[in-house]
């Protein structure tokens, strides 16, 4: 019998399964073990978890969507580096219930003629959400493809009117140890901040994400507000957003800190520089089994390689 | 020699069993790889998971390896010292799991990135210099081996577990980015080891050489 698929399939109904399936599939045979099939009943298999309803509805598709396939949303909600919940992948799936984003506000201050503290909804409120499926690359040399729900951080930027001095962005994550565990601890130097040239943020790439296939943003994806740069790795897309400050110098940044000679503040997906202590040659799709190449700045060169036109990326990495 | 003259209580034949017992639990980890792999229990990275999985399990039972001498002196069990190859080889076999992962599930036998990975990255260096010497101790841990290479020169060659239990920790150690927390505890523990031993010499090579 032949099963179709209905046509109108939104985003955050694309059914992951047959991506771990077949990576089941090679895993097994390569454990080269049948023996202990019958004990696999007793582990929770992924998937397994529920998927929670879908909020937005439908939203305008962007024109700047990927069409591969979006990685499935077990693994882009319980596979997350967010430190502020702890370091290891699963911890902020596990910790982030922690999180209060509701009330939540957000400043927007510096270089701009109208600076202010927002509650999030009236912050939001002018901005009508699409869908923006991504592809994702982590400095760690794996990736993801991502439908988020949001909208260009360049329309907010303009309501406060940015002054001429202008020239950085500087974005900061929420501090509260109470309700961010990992904080307690000096992994790194809290609170988390980022920041983005001016034309960088002013991007139409650059979105700010309240949402991913289709639902609100899991804590651990950086509800309720989160900034999105598709061609840099990553950490550069800040989570749970507190403060947004237009600056003239470059900002300091959390992990260029933490190792200068490792993270660069511009952090371009880039093939041709290898981190100091991986390569960044090639990356593997979460959910499939072979590596595959890096793309420079992840596949969107068309759109941002006229960004940096004559800075040598080996010094600006 | 025994450290403590009064050995503590517990049958002499205690290893007939204990030895079987510690190798079938060695051997409890690979099968909840494979386990957890056939069920899709391993998270979204399963390859990773293999990979740093395997290589916590090498460095746990090289800990253990080199804590056999420690225990043996402590307690005054001498049969303790029965089970040393038998930890040290599943520490091998756990490395060469590891590695094995890493060629075959990580990198899918490209051999450029090996190459490249193993000469231009120091965590992998250190990780590879650390089973090479793994390697060498378990293909001469043949008993007919010791004969021909003469104690004292298999003891030689032995005692290089001292740099590859280093050079694992300190490839967990490079390999982190940024919480050194288990690569801590791991140098923690192999420091206490190593201590065991420079502790034992100073205490007792005066008193032999006398």
């Amino acid at each position: 019998m032949l099963i179709k698929k209905s046509a109108d399939i939104e985003p955050s109904e694309i059914t992951p399964e047959s991506v771990y399936r077949s990576r089941r599939l090679f895993l097994g045979a390569a454990a080269l073990g049948v023996a202990a099939a019958a004990g696999g009943a007793l582990l929770l298999p992924r998937g397994a978890r529920a998927v929670p309803p879908a909020t937005f509805g439908t939203l305008p598709e962007s024109r700047f969507n990927t069409d591969e396939k979006p990685t499935s949303y077990d693994d882009v909600t319980h596979y997350n580096n967010f430190y502020e919940f702890g370091t290891s992948k699963e911890d902020p799936a596990r910790y982030a219930g922690s999180l209060i984003t509701d009330p939540w506000s957000v400043s927007v201050d510096g270089e701009v003629e109208k600076p202010g503290k927002f509650a999030l909804e009236d912050l939001l409120k002018p901005y009508a959400l699409e869908d923006r499926i991504y592809r994702l690359r982590c400095v760690e040399a794996w990736s993801m493809v991502i439908p988020w729900v949001g909208f260009p951080l360049s329309a907010l930027l303009k309501r406060f009117n940015p002054t001429s001095r202008a020239k950085f962005v500087q974005f900061t994550t929420l501090y509260d140890p109470e309700q961010m565990p990992g904080q307690r601890r000096d992994v790194l130097d809290w609170p988390y901040t980022e920041g983005l040239r001016i034309d960088e943020a002013m991007h139409p790439l650059t979105i700010l994400a309240v949402g991913l296939y289709g639902r609100h943003l899991p804590n651990q994806n950086g509800a309720p507000l989160r900034l999105v740069v598709p061609w840099k790795y990553g950490f550069k897309s800040i989570k749970s957003i507190v403060h947004i400050r237009l600056v003239e110098q470059m900002p300091q940044t959390t992990w260029h800190e933490a190792g200068p000679g490792e993270y660069g503040f511009y952090s371009n997906v880039n093939p041709h520089v290898d981190h100091p202590r991986w390569s960044q040659r090639t990356e593997r799709r979460i959910g499939t089994f072979f590596r595959r190449d890096t793309l420079m700045f992840n596949g969107y060169g068309d759109q941002v390689a006229h960004l940096y036109s004559g800075m040598d990326l080996r010094q600006w990495f | 020699m025994v450290l403590n003259s009064a050995t503590l209580p517990l049958p002499r034949n205690a290893v007939g069993w204990i030895k079987p017992t510690l190798f079938t639990a060695a051997l409890l980890p690979l099968l909840w790889f494979i386990v957890a792999a056939l069920g899709d229990a391993l998270g979204a990275n399963p390859i990773e998971a293999i990979v740093r999985g395997l290589g916590d399990w090498a460095l746990r039972l090289l800990l253990l390896t080199l804590a056999v001498t420690p225990l043996r002196r402590l307690s005054g069990w001498g049969w303790i010292g029965q089970l040393r190859r038998m930890l040290g080889l599943y520490a091998f076999f756990y490395a060469m799991l590891h590695v094995l992962a890493y060629v075959v599930l990580d990198q899918f036998f490209d051999w450029t990135a090996l190459g490249h990975d193993i000469l231009k990255r120091p965590f992998i260096t250190v990780g590879m210099v650390a089973f090479l010497i793994l390697l060498a101790l378990a293909v001469t841990s043949a008993k007919r081996l010791v004969k021909r290479l003469g104690g004292t020169r298999w003891k030689r060659l032995h005692s290089l577990i001292y740099p590859a239990a280093i050079a694992a920790v300190l490839h967990y150690a490079m390999m982190v980015k940024a919480d050194l927390r288990n690569p801590l505890i791991y140098t923690a523990l192999l420091a206490l080891l190593l201590g065991c031993r420079v502790w034992h010499r100073l205490l007792y090579k005066p008193l032999e050489s006398r």
